[in-house]
C-alpha cells in the first residue's frame, strides 16, 4: 500500500462507517450546535431559575437560602401594573406593526425588478446597532431635532412639538425598530402564495377585495403570526427604548430587569422578573401553536 | 396564412343567441418584444369541443388567456368576443366563465365542499341553493360527498383533486369552460378514463369546452375541432381527421402523428392531372395529386403517414403504386404494429408501420440490409405548403 492512498482510505472507512451508522450521522450533525446551547443558553437560565429563589445579598450576588418572597414581590399592584402596561405597550406596537407591515410585504410582492431592493431596504437598518439607531431617533425627535426645526422653518408650528420623553416616542420608537421582524415573514408566506389561486378566485367571480378576504389573507396567516410572535416577544422584553426615548418616565418590564441587574443590585428579584417575562412569552408561543395547528385543521362550518 | 381565416366560418354573426360562443377577430398579444399571439382568428359553436394543441412557447396558452380574461389583446389587437359581444377589456369576474388550471389551482385552506361553493357565493347564488349544487356537481364528477365534502385538498389523490377542480367549475353551469391541460399530472390510466368523461359530460351538458393541449392523442381523442398552433399562430384548424390525414405543413404532419417526407420537383403533367414528381434524391420518380400547390417546374414536398407506406421485394411493386427503393434498416417490434425502417438514397430513412399479423406465426421476413421498396398510393400522399 503506498503512503498517498492511506488518508484517502482512512476517510472513506469513516464515511462507510457514518453510512452503516446513521443514529451516530444525525448525532454527529446535532452535537455541536447542542452543546453549545446547552452550555450557552439552558445552563444560565437554569441558574437564573435558582437565583430568582435565593436570598438577596447584601452587596450584590446571591446568598444561600430558599424563598419565593421575589415573586410574591412582583404581585404587588405597582408591578402588576407594569406588567400590565408592557402586555399593552407590547400588544399595541404588534397592531401598529402589522397594520404597517403586512401593506409594505403586499408591495413588495408585487415588486418586479424592484423587489430585491424594496426587501434590501427592509433590512438595511438591521446594519447599524439598535442603540445607535434609537440615537438617532433622539436627534429626530427632540425640540431642537430635525422635524421640529423643518417645521419651524417652514412656519407650519410656531413652537417645537414636544415629542421626545413621550409615549409617542416609545411606541415609535419600538415600531422602528421591529417593523422589519413583521414584513419579512409575511413576506415570506405572500411569496410562496401560488399565483394561480389568485386567478381561480377571479374566475370563480371574486372581485379584488374578497379575492383578499377569502383567499390571500387566509394564505397569508403563518406569516402574519408568526411576525405578530417576532414582533410581540422582544417588544415585552425590551427596556431600550422607554429607556431612551421615554426618558425613563415609563417603566416597562424589561427596565425593572435591568435595573434590577445594575443599579438596584438585586439580582434574585431581577430574575423572578425575567421569569415573569418568559412565562408571558411562553403563554405567546402556546397561542401561536394553537392558531397554527387549528389552521391546519379542516374549517368547520 | 389565408386558410386559417377562411376555416373559421361565419363572416359576420348576429349578437345574442345564434352568435357563437368564442370569436377571434384578428387577435394579436405582445409581451414585451415577444409575440405570444399574432393575428389569429377563429369562431367556437355552442356545445362544441374545441382543443388549442401546440408544442410549448406556441401561445396556445395566451390564446386560453386571452379567452379567460387574465390577458388583454393589444391597442389594434382585434377583438376577443363572448357571445357575440367584445370581452378585450373584461376582467375574468365579468365574464361569466369557468376554468381548470393545470395545478387545479384548489383553495389549499377550504374543503373540498367550500371549494366547490366557493363561485356560487362569490357570484350570489342563494344560500338555500349552495348544498344541494355543490352534492350534484361532486356526483357529476363522480366523488362521493359523503367521503369527501369535509376532506382538505392536501388530503387526496391527484386525480382526486382533479374532479374537485371540475366539479368547482361546473358547478357555476357555465356556457363556457375552459381547461388549461388539467390531465397533464395524472398517470396514463387514469387519464385515458378522465378524457373519455370529459367528452361524455361536453356532450351531456351541452357546454362548450375549450381544452389546452400539447399532447396529439388526447386532442384527436376528445376533440370535435382542434386548432393545431405554432409560432404564435393557427398553423391548422379542422376535425381530427382533417388534421390527421390531411395535415396542411410539415409542421402539423410532423407534430400530429409520424410522417415521412418526400421532396421533388413536379416534372409534368399527367393527361388525368396528377403530376409526375423528379425526386431530389435518388433519382427517382412518383406521382402526386393534382392541387393548387402542384405545378410544373416548382418544388413539391409530401407528406405520408407510415401506415400507408408499404414495403415491397424491389420487382414486385404493384404497378399503380408509388415506389422509391432502397434497404431494410431494422424491423422495431411494437405489439400492435411493427415499424419497418428503410434506408432512401439520399441519407434519407423512412418509416414504414405494418399491422403486426403473429410474428410467432405469420413472421415478417426483413432483414437488416435486404434490397426493398417503400411505396404508397399516389391519393395516399398530401402535398405541403411552405410554413
Amino acid at each position: 500500500m503506498s503512503d498517498p492512498q492511506a488518508p484517502v482510505k482512512l476517510r472513506q472507512r469513516i464515511l462507510n462507517w457514518f453510512h452503516h451508522h446513521p443514529q451516530a450521522k444525525a448525532w454527529s450533525l446535532v452535537l455541536p450546535g447542542g452543546l453549545w446551547l446547552l452550555v450557552f443558553f439552558l445552563a444560565p437560565v437554569l441558574v437564573m431559575f435558582s437565583y430568582s429563589l435565593k436570598e438577596r445579598g447584601i452587596y450584590g450576588g446571591v446568598e444561600d437560602g430558599f424563598t419565593v418572597e421575589h415573586y410574591l414581590r412582583f404581585m404587588d399592584r405597582l408591578y402588576l401594573k407594569i406588567l400590565w402596561r408592557t402586555v399593552v405597550d407590547a400588544t399595541v406596537c404588534t397592531a401598529i406593526c402589522l397594520l404597517l407591515g403586512y401593506p409594505t410585504a403586499y408591495v413588495i410582492t408585487r415588486g418586479g425588478r424592484l423587489k430585491g431592493l424594496l426587501l434590501f431596504l427592509v433590512i438595511l437598518p438591521f446594519w447599524t446597532s439598535f442603540l445607535v439607531r434609537t440615537f438617532a431617533m433622539i436627534f429626530l425627535m427632540r425640540d431642537t431635532g430635525f422635524i421640529n426645526t423643518l417645521l419651524l422653518k417652514l412656519g407650519l408650528v410656531t413652537e417645537p412639538i414636544v415629542m421626545l420623553y413621550t409615549p409617542f416616542a416609545v411606541m415609535t420608537g419600538l415600531v422602528y425598530g421591529f417593523l422589519p421582524f413583521m414584513v419579512l415573514p409575511i413576506y415570506s408566506s405572500l411569496e410562496k402564495l401560488d399565483h394561480s389561486l389568485l386567478e381561480a378566485a377571479e374566475v370563480l367571480g371574486a372581485r379584488s377585495t374578497r379575492r383578499f378576504l377569502r383567499v390571500t389573507l387566509p394564505l397569508s396567516m403563518p406569516g402574519v403570526v408568526a411576525g405578530c410572535l417576532l414582533v410581540f416577544i422582544p417588544a415585552l422584553g425590551s427596556f431600550l427604548t422607554s429607556d431612551l426615548l421615554g426618558g425613563a418616565k415609563e417603566i416597562l418590564v424589561g427596565n425593572v430587569v435591568q435595573a434590577q441587574f445594575t443599579s438596584a443590585r438585586n439580582w434574585p428579584f431581577g430574575s423572578a422578573a425575567s421569569f415573569v417575562l418568559m412565562a408571558l412569552v411562553l403563554g405567546a408561543v402556546m397561542i401561536y401553536l394553537r392558531v397554527r395547528d387549528g389552521a391546519e385543521q379542516p374549517a368547520e362550518r | 396564412m389565408p386558410e386559417s381565416a377562411a376555416s373559421s366560418s361565419p363572416a359576420s354573426p348576429q349578437a345574442g343567441a345564434d352568435a357563437p360562443v368564442v370569436e377571434f377577430r384578428r387577435v394579436s398579444k405582445t409581451f414585451g418584444a415577444f409575440r405570444a399571439v399574432r393575428d389569429i382568428s377563429f369562431t367556437i359553436r355552442k356545445g362544441e369541443f374545441f382543443s388549442l394543441l401546440g408544442p410549448s412557447g406556441c401561445g396556445k396558452t395566451t390564446t386560453l388567456r386571452l379567452l379567460a380574461g387574465f390577458e388583454e389583446p393589444d391597442t389594434d389587437g382585434g377583438e376577443v368576443r363572448l357571445l357575440g359581444e367584445v370581452v378585450n377589456k373584461k376582467r375574468p369576474y365579468e365574464r361569466k366563465i369557468a376554468m381548470v388550471f393545470q395545478n387545479y389551482a384548489l383553495f389549499p385552506h377550504l374543503t373540498v365542499e367550500r371549494n366547490i361553493s366557493f363561485g356560487l357565493e362569490m357570484r350570489g347564488t342563494l344560500k338555500v341553493e349552495i348544498p344541494g349544487r355543490v352534492r350534484k356537481a361532486m356526483e357529476m364528477v363522480r366523488l362521493d360527498p359523503g367521503q369527501f365534502a369535509r376532506r382538505l385538498p392536501a388530503q387526496l389523490s391527484g386525480g382526486q383533486r382533479q374532479r374537485v377542480a371540475l366539479a368547482r367549475a361546473l358547478v357555476l353551469e357555465p356556457s363556457l369552460l375552459l381547461l388549461d391541460e388539467p390531465l397533464g399530472a395524472i398517470d396514463l390510466k387514469l387519464r385515458k378514463e378522465m378524457q373519455l368523461e370529459l367528452k361524455q359530460l361536453n356532450k351531456e351538458l351541452g357546454t362548450t369546452f375549450v381544452y389546452v393541449t400539447h399532447d396529439q392523442e388526447e386532442a384527436l381523442t376528445m376533440s370535435d375541432r382542434i386548432a393545431v398552433m405554432d409560432n404564435a399562430r393557427i398553423a391548422q384548424l379542422g376535425t381530427p381527421a382533417e388534421i390527421y390525414e390531411c395535415p396542411r405543413t410539415a409542421f402539423v404532419a410532423k407534430f400530429i402523428g409520424e410522417s415521412n417526407f418526400f421532396d421533388g420537383t413536379a416534372r409534368e403533367r399527367l393527361p388525368d392531372g396528377r403530376f409526375r414528381v423528379q425526386a431530389t434524391a435518388g433519382g427517382g420518380s412518383y406521382v402526386v395529386p393534382a392541387g393548387p400547390r402542384v405545378a410544373e417546374g416548382q418544388p413539391v414536398r409530401i407528406a405520408v403517414r407510415p401506415e400507408w407506406l408499404d414495403v415491397f421485394p424491389p420487382d414486385q411493386v404493384p404497378p399503380e403504386e408509388n415506389a422509391i427503393a432502397g434497404r431494410i434498416r431494422d424491423v422495431i417490434y411494437l405489439g400492435e404494429t411493427l415499424h419497418v425502417l428503410v434506408d432512401l438514397p439520399g441519407e434519407q430513412r423512412v418509416t414504414v408501420a405494418l399491422r403486426n399479423e403473429g410474428q410467432l406465426t405469420r413472421p415478417v421476413r426483413w432483414q437488416r440490409g435486404d434490397a426493398a421498396a417503400v411505396a404508397w398510393l399516389p391519393e395516399d400522399c398530401q402535398v405541403l405548403e411552405d410554413e
